[in-house]
């Protein structure tokens, strides 16, 4: 009945049950033992992979560089701690499919020696260039669980000329407290990392949007942002998926981001709480992105809590810190329990994109019954892009994904808000991502059965061009011969008068003589 | 853990199609219960022997299909078909319309489209509606209201159920509805017609009139509590009862002679079962919210259109089927508008 | 009378139309069905023979006269069914079609002589070496013909499956049911 005097700037969404209590009110534990080993993979965020620079069995140092980035978009990896490079090699990624992505690892030497690190005396004043320089070198990439690199973007937003940097601390996804904490701990490096970013963009103000749900944070950010009258902190409801960038960016502003473009189109830059915060560390202390604030819950664990965690721990060891029960752990889940994916094997590593390691016990997911669409349009209601989601799906079951293109798949961002709310049960989100991988693959073998052509074409005009010169060598082959012959026919006709001339005096002489 | 890729999310509501049908069976059983109260021991029958085929016929179907039956069963969509049916049919109906009623609900208004959620038509007004034309006399023989201890006995009821009524003239009339075509027939006017009729019975449901759609008070309770557990949206019954109310009003504002006025319309018939329970099933109403007031006016206008003007009373069967079939095409134009798109699905113009 | 005046009318609507229909057959003809040749265009056009038709152009012909399905060229996949189903107007239900798994040829080390023989009936240049050379097959360029496979004459050339990377794995199809 409310939806009648709904606010149009929130549209769909669901409210699915938080899970957060367990874990917003114990501080961050930063006491994690060193591990023996670390991995950590070339490619951690959206881009190019980053190319290694160190040799098996060098010594690195906490904070070393490990891997340079390649092209634009690309970020750096660092040591996370001192110790010696093992080995350079192909290890499972923390991904659904646990395929292997090449992987340095480092075994560390127990000291966590850093490498002289320069932090700059003054960094609020340094130019806007240098603070973007210091972000990417720092390997700084969108901590939210998009993995832009920041650096990138606070270019782009400086050539844009914005007027908003809009800090994303919505933290929608239940069970994940990672971004609540480090608001309620370190709201005062948030905020100058926030400045640094206003800094580094030339943009005039900030808004941080926090969820209702996290009173504290809000207070801690709030008091933090007192004496700065170009931050503003407000609170937005608390509806999944307000995280969702152009959602709490609708919310506060009311305007939407064109679907073909990106924020700065509309003057909008918009970066993660947990991003400013390492942005902080990068300009400020001059430390690299080396380790991160990752939500340890869910059923199966005993002890939950938030960890600071160096990237390239393997999960299994972060799980045994919170004592879970390996016994109970019905699903394994990087991110949050809507948009996380489900990991195959707990031995990979913590990468800078992992924002809550989810050991999900039986209780915690029901794994029910799927049943046939009964056309009930909860999903319409839910969806937050205005998506029709039990159209499309059916559309995509009988391979007709044209169609489902232009009902408006390629807009759909696999929040899960519709798989959520299906009374059937029906894997909608799995059909849009196999229907987006569909059209990928499609792409590819149109792009291949071109390539093909051209190669035929090719190989065709070469073909065509052997034979040509073939024939023109047979025939010039032919005509050499013909024009030997000739010679030699002529050489011999001239032989022959010569013989005649000189043979005919002689004949008169042996006649002479005879006679 | 398993090899396969499970993607998320990997939480869901505990909604599940078990609990919507379940809820719905639960919202109609007030009103269900006072057409039994009402009418009596074969009302009680009819009932059972309706809901009862409506589940056999289910399970004849779905092994045809070669489908395993017992979940589907389960899941409670049949007998709420069965239970729809049997609360549009006449209170003393024989048993066999009960039993040819559940079958084409089910076999011609489900099953042959592919089962549950595939379905064009409302199969509970398909049923109605066929039955309607084929069986008139049965379909329109309205017994009178003879309380369940004041009427006829157990095993009489059973007779009356199973073998026919034999005398009719005592104990029948016609609806509100029915009394007023009729008398505009015979050249008669509002006001005499209705001297017999109080709004405020009809809106408890005393009166002669469908098994289960008597009671205004009882059935509104039940889609109101149905909104309250958001198992259906306000859009339909809202649009469909406001443009029902809007047009009589104005009918009667202009001629009061021959137009109902909007309360009796309100509590006549079948209108607010349609409204909270029929027009706003799922499978055969608009995904959207826009389409779904549309379709809820569009029924609206078609009742109030069959009823005022057309050869039946009661117009909503059809009035339900009409725009069940114009349901793909408000499908088709009304879509939402998609973030960051207008509504023609360009994207917006910042520059 | 009337019957009369109808009968030459009908008669010489008739002779005049058909006339101008024979005038026409005979002056407006179609050299070739044109049809055919956007079918061919859309086709791999490797000429590789694994629908069973000497090449790309009868295949083609063979699927406009609707004597092949549209399904009959592996290389080309789903996307070509689907462009030559809209092309002809034909409903397919690709839900039953699979694409193949995709196959490239893989050259064994240990027994290839460099005997030239494969790469010169590779129709897309896929295998490169020279003679007495090991060869070796470009697997982007390669479209699983298996032509090579054919003429080897050591078995060396072997056809395996593309192994799927991290860059483009994606999601499989879901299970359910419903």
């Amino acid at each position: 009945m409310l939806a009648l005097f709904e606010n149009p700037r929130l549209r769909g969404g669901v409210h699915a049950e938080e899970h957060k209590v367990e874990t917003s009110g114990l501080p961050i534990a930063t006491d994690m033992p060193l591990p023996k080993k670390l991995y950590i993979p070339v490619q951690q965020h959206v881009g190019k992979p980053a190319e290694p620079l160190v040799k098996v069995g060098e010594k690195v140092l906490k904070g070393q560089l490990l891997a340079y980035s390649q092209g634009t978009i690309s970020a750096p990896v660092h040591a996370p701690s001192s110790g010696t490079i093992a080995d350079v090699l192909d290890f499972p990624a923390p991904h659904p499919s646990a395929l292997p992505i090449r992987t340095i690892v480092i075994e560390t030497d127990g000291l966590d020696q850093w490498l002289p690190l320069q932090a700059p005396d003054d960094p609020l004043s340094l130019p806007a260039e240098e603070i973007c320089a210091l972000v990417g070198a720092a390997g700084v990439v969108g901590l939210g669980g998009a993995v832009f690199p920041s650096a990138v973007k606070l270019d782009l937003g400086r050539k844009n000329k914005i007027q908003m940097l809009l800090i994303n601390a919505g933290e929608c996804e239940p069970y994940l407290t990672c971004d609540d904490r480090l608001m309620q701990e370190r709201a005062g490096e948030i905020v100058t990392g926030i400045r640094l970013m206003l800094r580094g963009m030339h943009a005039p103000e900030a808004t941080v949007g926090i969820e209702d749900n996290k009173p504290e944070a809000f207070i801690a950010m709030r008091e933090a942002c007192a004496e700065f009258a170009n931050i503003n902190v407000v609170q937005v409801p608390t509806r999944y998926p307000m995280g969702w960038d152009r959602q709490m960016l609708r919310y506060l502003t009311g305007r939407e981001i064109p679907a073909d473009g990106r924020a700065t189109d509309i003057g909008v830059v918009i970066h993660n709480v947990a991003t400013a915060h390492a942005v902080y560390k990068a300009v400020c202390l001059n430390q690299p992105l080396i380790s991160r604030v990752v939500t340890v819950s869910g059923g199966a664990v005993a002890e939950p809590k938030n960890v600071e965690v160096l990237i390239g721990t393997l999960m299994s060891e972060v799980l045994d810190f919170c004592a879970a029960d390996k016994s109970r752990v019905a699903r394994l889940i990087m991110g949050g329990p809507m948009m996380g994916d489900a990991l195959p094997l707990s031995e990979v590593p913590v990468v800078k994109a992992c924002n809550g390691i989810l050991a999900l016990s039986e209780q915690d997911i029901e794994i029910p019954e799927v049943k046939p669409c009964i056309r009930c349009s909860t999903c319409v209601t839910a969806c937050p892009v205005g998506l029709l989601p039990l159209e499309m799906a059916s559309r995509i079951r009988a391979s007709q994904l044209d169609a489902a293109v232009d009902l408006g798949l390629k807009d759909c961002i696999n929040c899960g808000s519709c798989s959520y709310v299906c009374p059937s049960n029906i894997p909608l989100v799995h059909y849009f991502k196999f229907a987006s991988g569909e059209l990928y693959k499609r792409q590819q073998m149109e792009h291949k059965s071109e390539q093909t052509k051209r190669l035929i074409d090719d190989r065709n005009q070469r073909m065509e061009r052997i034979r040509l010169e073939q024939e023109a060598e047979a025939r010039r082959v032919m005509e050499a011969r013909a024009a030997r012959a000739r010679e030699q026919e002529l050489a011999k006709l001239k032989a022959q008068q010569a013989q005649q001339s000189i043979s005919e005096p002689t004949d008169i002489a042996t006649a002479e003589e005879v006679r | 853990m398993s090899i396969k890729p499970i993607s998320g999310p990997h939480v869901v509501a505990v909604r599940s199609v078990d609990s919507i049908m379940r809820k719905v069976i639960v919202a109609l059983v007030p009103a269900t219960a006072w057409g039994i109260f009402l009418f009596g021991w074969p009302a009680l029958y009819l009932c059972a022997v309706t809901i009862l085929s409506a589940l056999l016929f289910e399970a004849l179907c779905l092994k045809l299909k070669g489908v395993n039956a017992g979940p589907y069963l389960r899941d409670g969509s049949a007998v709420l078909t069965g239970l729809l049916v049997v609360m549009t049919l006449p209170p003393w109906a024989p048993w066999w319309i009960g039993v040819v009623g559940a079958g084409i609900a089910i076999i011609l208004g489900k099953q042959v489209y592919g089962g549950l959620g595939q379905n064009l038509f409302n199969p509970a007004m398909l049923a109605r509606v066929a039955l309607l034309i084929s069986f008139p006399i049965e379909m329109t023989t309205w017994v009178n209201v003879e309380p369940i201890l004041a009427g006829p006995g157990l095993l009489e009821s059973l007779s009356i159920t199973f073998s026919g009524l034999s005398d009719l003239d005592g104990i029948t009339g016609a609806t509100t509805l029915g009394a007023v075509k009729t008398g505009f027939s015979q050249h008669l006017t509002l006001p005499g017609l209705l001297h017999e009729y109080s709004g405020i019975l009809a809106f408890i449901g005393w009166e002669r009139g469908s098994l289960g759609e008597t009671s205004t008070l009882l059935i509104l309770g039940g889609g109101l509590w149905l909104l309250r557990e958001g198992v259906i949206q306000w859009h339909i019954p809202v649009s469909l009862l406001s443009s029902i109310a809007l047009l009589s009003g104005l009918g009667h504002l202009i001629d009061s002679q021959h137009y109902l006025g909007p309360w009796a319309h309100l509590n006549s018939g079948a209108l607010m079962l349609v409204a909270f329970f029929i027009a706003t099933d799922y499978v055969t109403s608009p995904n959207t919210p826009l389409g779904q007031m549309i379709f809820g006016a569009g029924c609206g206008l078609l009742i109030f259109i069959i009823r005022s003007w057309g050869g039946y009373p009661e117009g909503t069967g059809f009035a339900i089927l009409l725009m069940n079939a114009v349901t793909p095409l408000i499908d088709h134009y009304i879509r939402p508008r998609i973030y960051g798109r207008y509504r023609n699905g360009k994207p917006i113009d910042v520059s | 009378m009337y019957i009369l005046s109808a009968i030459v009318i009908l008669t010489a609507l008739g002779l005049f139309l058909g006339l101008s229909l024979g005038i026409a057959a005979k002056y407006l003809r179609v050299e070739s069905d044109p049809l055919i040749e956007t079918v061919e265009a859309l086709m791999p056009g490797s000429q590789c023979g694994q629908c069973g038709f000497p090449g790309c152009r009868p295949a083609a012909e063979a699927v406009v006269s609707g004597a092949a399905p549209l399904t009959l060229c592996p290389p080309g996949g789903t996307s070509l069914v689907e462009q030559l189903a809209k092309l002809l107007g034909v409903e397919v239900d690709l839900s039953q079609t699979k694409d193949a798994e995709p196959m490239v040829a893989r050259v064994s080390e240990d027994t290839c002589t460099g005997c030239t023989r494969c790469f010169k009936v590779c129709p897309t240049d896929a295998i490169v070496g020279a003679p007495k050379q090991i060869h070796a097959v470009v697997a982007d360029a390669c479209i699983g013909c298996e032509k090579c496979v054919n003429v080897c004459p050591t078995e060396c050339l072997q056809m395996h499956p593309i192994e799927v990377t991290l860059r483009d794995w994606r999601w499989p199809k879901p299970l359910a049911a419903a």
